[in-house]
Order: C-alpha cells, then sequence, then structure tokens
C-alpha cells in the first residue's frame, strides 16, 4: 500500500518566490506518473520535496497514508534515480546497490539475494564487481535503477534519469524502465522535461507550469482533450499550430475565419459548444498530423485550404512544411510522396474532428 | 479545506522525534562541532598570538611596563632597522618579479614541448620546491664560501673574477634573491602551467584562424584567461618572500654587518636572540600592514575566480 | 587559365611559408630553455651530493675541479648514521611531523567537511577566516606563540611543535579539502541521506573514499610543510636532544671554523631525503596540492 497524496503543497524561498503554488496531487498504489513541464515549472522541487531533500513550505504530503512532510529521507522509504546517476565513485556496482541495505543493517544473504535479483531484472549481472566508472552511460543508469529496486521501496522517484544520456540510448532505456515497472510494479513518480517521455512512460501524466498544475490524466487524453493553450501546445510534436482567427455564423453552421479570409467549417457537433463564442476573435488549434495533405482515409470533416510553403524538412516516413501565416507559424505534416516546392502553393486540408478552439482571454480550451 | 482527508491521516514522527526542522538544527550542531578544533586552533594559535603580539609590542623590555609606542618610534629611528624596511621591500618585490618572470617562461616552454616528455621535465624542475629551503641553502652557502666557491670556479674557466658572493652587502643581497628565486620559480612555473592547460585549445586556434600571430595569442588569449591566477599566485609569494626567514637566516643570518636583514630575521635577532621580546614582536607587526593590504587583493581574487568558475 | 602560368608539375598548389620550421624553432628553443634551467635547478643538489661523497681532505684540495668526485666515499653518510645526535633529529622529525599530520587531517577534512557541506550560521565567514590565517605567515607569529609556549612550558620540547605547527598546516588543508569536498557532486551525499547514511557515515563512507586524492595531497602537504619547518623550532629548541632534522643539520652540524663539509652536505642530504621521496613516488598528487590551493579556491 503506497499511495501518495499532495494537499496543498507549497514550496516558497526566502523573499516570497513560489516555486511550487500550492499543489495537488493523488497518486494510486502501483501507478506511474510522469511529472512533465518546462525546466523551472516546480516539477524537480515537488519531486525533491517528495524526497524530503527540500522542506515543505505548506501543505501536506502523505506516504502510504501518513504524512510525511517531518520525515527525514532515509525514513521515507523511497528510492531516487538521479539525472547524473549519482553512483558512488569507489564503490563496486554491487556495493552501490547493497549501500542502503548495510546501512539498514540488513542480514549479509538478504542483501545479496536482493542484489543478484535486481541485477538479473536489469540484465547487469556481468557488471556487478566493476566500479562505476568502466560503465556505459546506459549501464551507469542500470546501476541507479538497481540502487532503487533491491531497497524495495514504497516509492520510486526518478529525477529527469535519461537526460544525460543520447538519443538512441534513451529510447532504449526508456522501454527498459517501462519493463522494469511492470515487473516490480512499485509506484514510480518520474520527472521528466520532454514529452514524449511522459507520454510514452506514464500511466498518467502530470503537466505543470510555473508552479501549478495544468492538467493531469493518461497520455492520450491530454494528446486528444487538452485543457489549456499550454498543455496543447507542450504534448505533440511538432508542436499544435495556433492561428488567430474567428468564430462566424452563416446560416446555422459555424466558420473558423482566419484572417486572410479561408474559411474552414466547424463540424456539427461541436457547433453547440462554440455557439457562444461567435464573433469573437479566438485561437484555432490545429496540430501539424491533421494539417495535411489531402490523401487520408477519414473523409469526414475536411476542411481545404492552401498555403505556400517557406521551408520543406523531408523527415523520410513524412515530410513537414513550415509556412508563414500573417505572422504565425504553421506546420503541416505531409506525406513524403507529395511534390512540395518551397514558393509554391500547397493545397492542404484541416482535420477538423481534431481542432481546438482556444479563448485568448483565459488561454483555456473550449 | 477542512475537507476531512489529510486530517484523518495518522502523522508519524521519526524516530527520536527528529522532525526535518530539528534534523536541520542537529545537521548544524554536528557541523558546528566538527569545526571546534579547527577555531580552536584558528582562535588560539593565529587570533590571539596575533593581538598577544600587539600588547606585547607596547612593552618595554623586561615587559613589566607599558610604553606605548615606544618600540615602533625606536625602530623607525634606527639606522639598521630602516635598512630592514628597505632591504624586505626590495628583497620580496625584486624576487617575486623574478620568480614570477622565470616561472612564466618555463611554463610556457614546458606547454610547447610534446605532453608525453612534459611530466619528466616539470619533475626535475620542480626538484629546488620539494628539499627543505634551510637544507638546500646550506648547498648555496657551500658553493656561495669564499675559498671553495664551485660558481666562481665556473665563472674563473670563463675568465670571469671572483664574486664575492657573501662579504659584500649588495653582492649579499644579490644572492639571497639568487637563492630564492631557484626555490620559489618552480612553485610559478607548476601553477602557471596547470592555468596554461586550463586555457580551451580551441581558443587558440580561433585566434589563429582570425589572424593571430603567436605573440598576438599570448598577449589576447593567454593572458586574459590566466589573469586572475598570476595575480593571486604574485601576491601570495609576495607574503611569503616578504616573511621569509630560512634563506636569510642560513645564507648571510643579516651579515655583512646587519645589512641584509629582514624584517623575520631581524624580529628573531632583537626577539630571541638578544632576548628583547617586545621590540622583536613590534619588528614582525611592521609586516603586519602591508602583509594585510596583499591579503585584501589575493581574497578578492580569489572570489572573483570563485565566480568564475560557478 | 592558370595552366599557362603556373608550370604544370606544381599543379595548382603551391607552398608558401613553412609551419613546420617555424614549429621546430619554437621546439628547439623550448628544449634548450628547459635545459638550461634544469641545470641550474639541479645543479645545487647535485653539488650536496657531489661534496657528500668527498673526504674532508679532498674538499679542501683546491687543485682540481670542485664539481668532480675523484675517490667517492661513504664515510660521511656512515658518521651520520652511527651519531646518536643525528639519529636523535630523525626521531624528533618523525615524532612531530607523524603527530601534527594526522591532528592536521583530523581537524582539516571534519571543518572542512562541516564547511563545505553541511553549511551553518558564520560558515561562509568561517571558510573566509581559514583562507586568511593561511595568509599569516610564521614569522609573524613567532614571537607571541614563544611566550605562549613558554608560558605552558613546552620551549625546548619537541611537543611544544606539534603545537604550534598545526598553524602551518591546518588552514591550507582545510581549504584545499572545502575544494575538493566542493566538487562531488550534490547529488551524491542525496543519494546516500536517501539510502540511510548519517552525517558521520556519508563523511566517512562516501566523502573521504571518493576525496582520497585529495586527502593524499593535503596528507603529502602537512607532510612537507611540518618535515621542512623550520621558524618555529628555530626559535622553540635550543637542547640538540629535542631539534627536528632541518634545525638540527643546521645549528649542529656546523661547528667553529673548521667545517666538515661533506658531513654537513650529507646530513642535508639525508634531511632532505623524506619529502623527496614523498615527491618522486607521488608527484601528481604532490603537484595536485600544490595547484588546488589556487584552483580549486
Amino acid at each position: 500500500m503506497a499511495q501518495v497524496s499532495l494537499r496543498k503543497v507549497i514550496k516558497a524561498y526566502e523573499g516570497g518566490v513560489q516555486a511550487v503554488k500550492g499543489i495537488d496531487l493523488e497518486i494510486a498504489d502501483h501507478e506511474f506518473v510522469v511529472l512533465v513541464g518546462p525546466s523551472g515549472c516546480g516539477k524537480s522541487t515537488t519531486l525533491r520535496m517528495i524526497a524530503g531533500l527540500e522542506e515543505i513550505s505548506g501543505g501536506d504530503i502523505a506516504i502510504g497514508g501518513t504524512i510525511v512532510n517531518d520525515i527525514p529521507p532515509r525514513d521515507r522509504d523511497i528510492a531516487m534515480v538521479f539525472q547524473n546517476y549519482a553512483l558512488y565513485p569507489h564503490m563496486s556496482v554491487y556495493d552501490n546497490m547493497a549501500f542502503g541495505l548495510t546501512l539498514r543493517k540488513f542480514p549479509k544473504a538478504e542483501i545479496d539475494k536482493r542484489v543478484k535479483e535486481a541485477a538479473r531484472i536489469l540484465d547487469i549481472t556481468p557488471l556487478l564487481e566493476r566500479k562505476p566508472k568502466a560503465l556505459s552511460g546506459g549501464q551507469r543508469q542500470r546501476v541507479a535503477m538497481g540502487r532503487a529496486i533491491v531497497r524495495d521501496p514504497k516509492v520510486f522517484l526518478f529525477d529527469e534519469p535519461l537526460s544525460n544520456l543520447d538519443a538512441k540510448l534513451r529510447v532504449q532505456m526508456r522501454t527498459e524502465i517501462k519493463k522494469v515497472h511492470q515487473t516490480v510494479k512499485t509506484t514510480t513518480i518520474y520527472v521528466t522535461h520532454d514529452q514524449v517521455e511522459a507520454m510514452t512512460l506514464a500511466d498518467r501524466v502530470v503537466v505543470m507550469n510555473h508552479g501549478v498544475i495544468e492538467q493531469v490524466g493518461p497520455p492520450q487524453e491530454l494528446y486528444h482533450h487538452p485543457a489549456t493553450k499550454f498543455v496543447a501546445g507542450f504534448i505533440g510534436s511538432p508542436a499544435m499550430n495556433f492561428i488567430p482567427a474567428r468564430i462566424e455564423e452563416a446560416s446555422g453552421a459555424l466558420n473558423v475565419v482566419m484572417n486572410n479570409g479561408t474559411t474552414l467549417a466547424v463540424p456539427e457537433d461541436r457547433v453547440a459548444r462554440y455557439r457562444p463564442h461567435a464573433g469573437k476573435q479566438v485561437l484555432f488549434g490545429i496540430r501539424p498530423e491533421h494539417l495535411t495533405d489531402d490523401k487520408t482515409m477519414d473523409k469526414s470533416n475536411l476542411a481545404p485550404l492552401s498555403l505556400t510553403p517557406e521551408v520543406i524538412e523531408p523527415m523520410g516516413m513524412e515530410t513537414l512544411a513550415h509556412f508563414r501565416h500573417e505572422g504565425t507559424e504553421i506546420t503541416a505534416r505531409l506525406d513524403p510522396s507529395t511534390p512540395a516546392e518551397v514558393g509554391k502553393p500547397l493545397a492542404l486540408i484541416a482535420h477538423m474532428n481534431q481542432m481546438h478552439i482556444i479563448d485568448p482571454t483565459t488561454d483555456k480550451v473550449i | 479545506m477542512a475537507d476531512g482527508g489529510a486530517a484523518t491521516l495518522p502523522r508519524i514522527e521519526a524516530p527520536g522525534g527528529a522532525s526535518l526542522k530539528r534534523f536541520a538544527r542537529r545537521r548544524s550542531t554536528i557541523a558546528f562541532l566538527m569545526t571546534l578544533p579547527l577555531i580552536a586552533v584558528i582562535g588560539g594559535l593565529v587570533v590571539w598570538p596575533a593581538g598577544y603580539a600587539i600588547h606585547l609590542a607596547t612593552l618595554n623590555r623586561r615587559m613589566t611596563s607599558f610604553i606605548g609606542l615606544g618600540n615602533f618610534e625606536i625602530l623607525l629611528e634606527s639606522e639598521t632597522f630602516r635598512m630592514v624596511i628597505f632591504q624586505s621591500v626590495f628583497f620580496a618585490i625584486t624576487a617575486v618579479i623574478l620568480k614570477a618572470a622565470i616561472g612564466f617562461w618555463l611554463a610556457h616552454m614546458l606547454h610547447h614541448i610534446p605532453a608525453n616528455g612534459q611530466r619528466k621535465w616539470r619533475g626535475m624542475l620542480l626538484v629546488p620546491w620539494v628539499i627543505p629551503p634551510a637544507l638546500s641553502t646550506l648547498g648555496w652557502w657551500w658553493m656561495f664560501e669564499p675559498t671553495y666557491s664551485s660558481i666562481n670556479w665556473i665563472l674563473n674557466i670563463f675568465a670571469i673574477p671572483s664574486v664575492p658572493w657573501l662579504g659584500e652587502p649588495w653582492w649579499a643581497r644579490i644572492s639571497v634573491i639568487i637563492v630564492n628565486v631557484w626555490y620559489g620559480a618552480p612553485f610559478f612555473m607548476i601553477m602557471y602551467l596547470a592555468a596554461l592547460k586550463s586555457v580551451p585549445e580551441q581558443l587558440y586556434e580561433a585566434a589563429a584562424i582570425d589572424g593571430a600571430t603567436s605573440w598576438q595569442r599570448l598577449r589576447y588569449v593567454t593572458l586574459p584567461m590566466m589573469r586572475n591566477i598570476i595575480s593571486i599566485t604574485v601576491l601570495f609569494s609576495l607574503i611569503v618572500t616578504f616573511a621569509n626567514y630560512d634563506i636569510v637566516r642560513v645564507l648571510t643570518n643579516g651579515g655583512p654587518r646587519d645589512l641584509t636583514h629582514v624584517f623575520a630575521s631581524y624580529a628573531f635577532q632583537v626577539g630571541i636572540l638578544a632576548g628583547n621580546i617586545p621590540r622583536g614582536a613590534a619588528v614582525s607587526l611592521f609586516m603586519f600592514p602591508i602583509l594585510a593590504i596583499i591579503a585584501f587583493f589575493v581574497l578578492r581574487g580569489v572570489n572573483r575566480r570563485n565566480k568564475e568558475e560557478a | 587559365m592558370s595552366a599557362t602560368t603556373i608550370p604544370v608539375k606544381q599543379g595548382i598548389y603551391h607552398k608558401a611559408g613553412s609551419l613546420r620550421r617555424e614549429r621546430r624553432w619554437a621546439l628547439w628553443t623550448a628544449y634548450l630553455s628547459l635545459i638550461v634551467s634544469a641545470i641550474i635547478m639541479l645543479a645545487p643538489p647535485v653539488y650536496m651530493l657531489l661534496t657528500s661523497l668527498k673526504t674532508s681532505a679532498e674538499v679542501a684540495d683546491q687543485s682540481g675541479s670542485p664539481w668532480w668526485v675523484s675517490s667517492p666515499t661513504l664515510e660521511n653518510y656512515w658518521a651520520l648514521l652511527g651519531n646518536r645526535m643525528f639519529i636523535d633529529f630523525f626521531l624528533n622529525s618523525a615524532k612531530v611531523t607523524i603527530a601534527v599530520v594526522a591532528l592536521t587531517m583530523v581537524i582539516s577534512v571534519l571543518a572542512a567537511f562541516a564547511l563545505g557541506r553541511m553549511r551553518f550560521w558564520g560558515s561562509q565567514a568561517l571558510a573566509t577566516g581559514v583562507f586568511l590565517t593561511y595568509l599569516v605567515p610564521d614569522t609573524l607569529l613567532f614571537i607571541p606563540l614563544y611566550q605562549i609556549v613558554g608560558g605552558l612550558g613546552l620551549l625546548d620540547n619537541a611537543w611544544g611543535l606539534v603545537l604550534v605547527y598545526p598553524t602551518l598546516t591546518v588552514p591550507f588543508c582545510t581549504w584545499i579539502m572545502i575544494g575538493y569536498f566542493a566538487s562531488i557532486p550534490k547529488e551524491l551525499d542525496e543519494a546516500a541521506l536517501i539510502d540511510g547514511a548519517n552525517w558521520m557515515q556519508m563523511l566517512w563512507k562516501i566523502f573521504i573514499p571518493v576525496a582520497l586524492p585529495g586527502i593524499i595531497a593535503a596528507t603529502i602537504f602537512a607532510f612537507t610543510v611540518s618535515w621542512a619547518a623550520f621558524v618555529y623550532p628555530t626559535a622553540f629548541i635550543t637542547s640538540p636532544a629535542e631539534m627536528p632534522m632541518t634545525i638540527g643539520v643546521v645549528s649542529q652540524l656546523i661547528r667553529g671554523d673548521t667545517f666538515a663539509w661533506g658531513q654537513l652536505m650529507a646530513g642535508a642530504l639525508l634531511a632532505a631525503l623524506p619529502p623527496v621521496v614523498i615527491y618522486a613516488f607521488l608527484m601528481d598528487y604532490y603537484i595536485a596540492g600544490l595547484t588546488a590551493g589556487a584552483t580549486k579556491g
């Protein structure tokens, strides 16, 4: 039983600057929760408060049903994996993993059993006698995880664990972390600035910005139903396009009208939702993957428009086309076989089923 | 607010009542205890003696009565002491300039030879710094010995007349400086070599492509990058050289005719050998203002350096 | 077009300047400077060695080159090693140095860990104070310390030196240990904290092993400084039985006008041997300690 609860948790520094501004979060047992956000959003501070490395300025943090505000890290029964691994450089891999258990005076046989088991799970048995110096980045990362696993703690805390790895290894270790979680099932809180990591790993993603939680939800929900402009722009890569537009009513139907007059029809099922905003200035949000050339199967609610590309980026499996439209950058994802050329107008369609309308006064998605 | 959830959760305190705040307070207490021996050393063996020296310096010879600045006045009026001031300043400045220049030159040369040979040369060139100076000065003393001087023997080969190294005041001063430079230049070399190695190679490559000659690279890349370490080393060496005792004591012991005394050796002569403790303390204290000024600049340099690295 | 102006054989490239020659010149200058300075730097110890291998008669004989030993002998060394007084010098030096090094390392490592890692009220000011005391030379303090040590009845006693030598060693060792500890990533103590270590365990099991190169460098520094200390023993010690090496050789082996030069040089070399041996075997640590004061601090 190790759910984690944050209630109105505040971190304030001297001078009144608040890094975390009263956040509430309930994390269920066995859940894998990822805190994601740009640097300085308070995600690491939140994690360090859960670890007990930072004092809590206000609110309560409970682990497994007990409030741990005043408990030093060693008595919280947590384990943490750091960005730079923080392996003890003078100890062998085995000793690194055994250190926490030795300090807790576990019997030698038990320590040995746990270390060997963790090494087996992480596939690092042949490395046990080596020093961290002699390991590659990915291997060090495994050892750091092993150090957490052997402790069999209530909660795993990961602080940007993959940031120091190269892109290829990062993908590989991401899978590894997911596999480990499926094996040991310990409640996990994972901090990253990389939304792809967040999406791929999490049961639920917590998007943070400026010390507050913007939205909490499963990855798919954040992708399809972002609650705020920040989440809409943060989740997904390349980022969602935000195009200034107006909602205009014409004979019962609604249209999104861009500043240059391009008119896109709003799907019928959304008309009721957007009607109150008719006649108002809004942001029309559409992801690059939903602004594409006319080769898709799903033919419902497509709206044609034409734009002239400034830059074409062939990626292999797809081609990205960048446009400049009245001062906003727009990106579209094209089929690689589309003959797109810089300076030549391109016929595109917008998947209006996937669009979002953002009220620019509140930055909330309507 | 009172939604109940938080209130019903049991609040446990860590065993021994070590809450996080108390944990932090305990940390401060432990930290303070760990620094106590250090504070005892600094307080008992540096700060207190320094204050005590001031007290001592205001006493009469038998330390029975207070005579204010009497010792300082007598010293300033004495021809010998004025010579000591001159000699100390002259010695420190000349020696430090020479050490810095030679050290820089050697470091530069060492930096230019292939890396695998550097270790060997560095090892040889640092030998003077490793031998306790009182002992190596004995060797120099023997090399300067009027009758048997092995240096004069070499000079004579080149038809240069023998030099009265320690017999004549100016030559004696030069001898003291030679030995000090010999002893201290390797230290500068090591410091500068470390600093040279920390200048990124790409800066030189960029400068070379920008059209800088080797002299311009030295002037516009190396020196600015090393400015801080150069000033710290020079100032630090000024203190040490200014307060030097070993070399003067062994080589000339202040002679001939008390003309080569520096503050330290004169303080020793007056305070310990002649038994006038208060006046000896006064002599040492004359160093204090000069050292304090230099120390101020060293500290500033070091702080600046820390900020750069942070 | 260019084919008409440039002979075909030379192709389109022609050689301008000579990087190679420039580099070779620089290298020659470097080696020449290094050779000359190495000769100068090594001449005194070499001459000391040569003299120590001569008999008194050969030293006094001015007919040959002083830089040559015609009949080398170890008799000066044997004479010293059979000299009870000289052996006492060595034992005094060893006793004082070992005690001072142990004392210094305990004081500085504890203090550096507290100052660098635990942070408490006034820790910053104290760290600055440590550095300032490092800048206070022994020649400023020896007279008041003479009075203080005298007041404790420890004048002319090797243990009096153990009391005052820490002023030479502790500030610098603390200072460089602060630097070494500061270079250990903060996550390492956080990991240890989460692993359940208390402060002493963290210092003993993590910081000391990880900062071992720094500890070795500081130990070497403390050793060489205590071994070479000259001002304090000269001031405080008057009887040969309590003298350490440096002052013993300088004051006791010089007798009247009939200098036993060979034996004096042999004594000086023997006295200089321990720091030189340490330097020879641990040069990298020695140099690390030397440069750490300015680069780490």
